[in-house]
């Protein structure tokens, strides 16, 4: 399971979703795994407002991985600066800055294989089995 | 027309098979009219990403072919997509379906997000959605017992096979729908507002004749100032009546 997942996944219990603890889902004993995929500039760029970048902090912080920083990065922040840039006559594409490759390894290359997401309002714990999320109730199947 | 995703690789004992149902919202989703309107809604190519969820994923096929041709549908390539089921083996079978679809027909441009384990859109956050697409189990037939639903959705401790009464309940999942074949449905209708984003949401929801198109139609123009429900697509005709229909569900902005 993607990081960028948690960013829209909430806990399944009903009576849960009002509660601002309720989001994000904590990671606990979580084992993950890196997953390569192609770097895509313009939906990182364009996805920048979609992140609740604050609650992201918070799992990146409980998984151990490497602070982000305290606000969100700009859409210039994603691209090499023009002059840095090789140009060579002809149309070049953007280049992705080491900022765009660390949050795209964050986002979308660390995944979650194992483990738990644990609901912050009610303590509920969803099993994460061979990278796919459980979030099946006792009482969802009546 | 557009490649259809493959999906050689899935098992239809356990798994819903595409049938007359899927192909019916394939043919919806890309459909001239629909693809219009996708896209007077979201090809702006500075607004954010959209979020598609598909509950009930199956086999993926809707999904793949959804984010497969993201651009001729949605008219971008930066999607985001999403799917539930209940079935844990339909999970894991569309996760590979979607991948592949991406790859070999997306340009690996459309950013799949993963398929989730659970009932409906209930793990997903308020007005996240922007385009929902459910193929309801639709059929007038008995819910299967979901005591069972635990033990049946794994494989059994230590086996490597289902048995046949473990199949047969994850089949009976993909089509039994209750009474008049709306239980499930009508569970996931009342979702539907809560989860859809408030700005440009629409959700895309067949429905069969025995269901009462025009009765759950209605009911969802009542849902408040703004709410529409249409019917886009429809097959197999029968006596004048459609056998199977997509209603387009969405609010008007005031
Ligand atoms: C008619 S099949 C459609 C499969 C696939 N989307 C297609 O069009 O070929 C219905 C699917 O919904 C799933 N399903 C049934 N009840 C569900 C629930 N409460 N929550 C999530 N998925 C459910 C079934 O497991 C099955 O995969
Ligand atoms: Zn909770």
């Amino acid at each position: 399971m993607k990081l960028l997942t948690l960013n829209f996944l909430t806990c399944a219990i009903k009576t849960c979703k009002s509660a601002p603890s309720s989001f994000p889902l904590h990671p606990r004993d979580a084992s993950l795994e890196v997953i390569e995929t192609d770097l895509n500039l313009p939906f990182l760029k364009n996805i920048l407002p979609r992140l609740m970048w604050d609650e992201l902090r918070v799992i990146t912080s409980e998984l151990g991985l490497p602070d982000l920083p305290p606000t969100p990065p700009t859409r210039e922040d994603l691209v090499v600066a023009a002059e840095d840039a090789a140009v060579e006559g002809e149309e070049s594409e953007e280049e992705a800055s080491q900022t765009a490759k660390d949050l795209h390894r964050v986002l979308l290359e660390t995944t979650v294989k194992e483990g738990k997401l644990v609901c912050g309002n009610c303590g509920h714990e969803y099993k994460v089995l061979e990278g796919v999320p459980n979030f099946l109730l006792p009482g969802h199947l009546v | 027309m557009l490649p259809t995703p493959s999906t050689s690789h899935v098992c239809f004992d356990r798994v819903y098979e595409p049938a007359e149902d899927s192909f019916l919202l394939l043919d919806t989703l890309s459909s001239s009219s629909e693809a219009a309107f996708l896209q007077e809604r979201f090809s702006n190519a500075q607004s954010t990403p959209p979020l598609v969820l598909e509950v009930g994923v199956g086999s993926g096929v809707v999904l793949a072919f959804t984010a497969a041709n993201a651009k001729r549908i949605l008219g971008r390539q930066d999607v985001l997509t999403i799917g539930t089921d209940i079935n844990s083996f339909a999970c894991q079978a569309a996760a590979q379906t979607i991948r592949t679809a991406i790859t070999e027909h997306g340009h690996g441009k459309t950013i799949s997000l993963d398929v989730v384990n659970g009932d409906l859109a209930s793990c997903l956050r308020p007005q996240s959605v922007d385009v929902f697409i459910f193929n309801p189990p639709y059929v007038p037939a008995d819910l299967p017992d979901f005591a069972r639903h635990e033990r049946y959705n794994g494989l059994p401790d230590g086996d490597r096979k289902t048995t046949f009464e473990q199949d047969s309940y994850l089949l009976e999942l993909s089509y039994a729908g209750g009474e008049e074949g709306m239980v499930v449905t009508n569970r996931m209708l009342e979702q539907i507002p809560e989860i859809l984003s408030t700005d440009r949401g629409v959700a895309y929801v067949l429905l069969c004749a025995q269901n009462k198109p025009e009765a759950v139609k209605q009911g969802i123009r009542q849902w408040g100032t703004g709410w529409m429900a249409e019917t886009v697509g429809s097959s197999g005709k029968q006596a004048g009546w459609e056998k199977l229909q997509i209603v387009r569900i969405w609010k008007e902005q005031a």
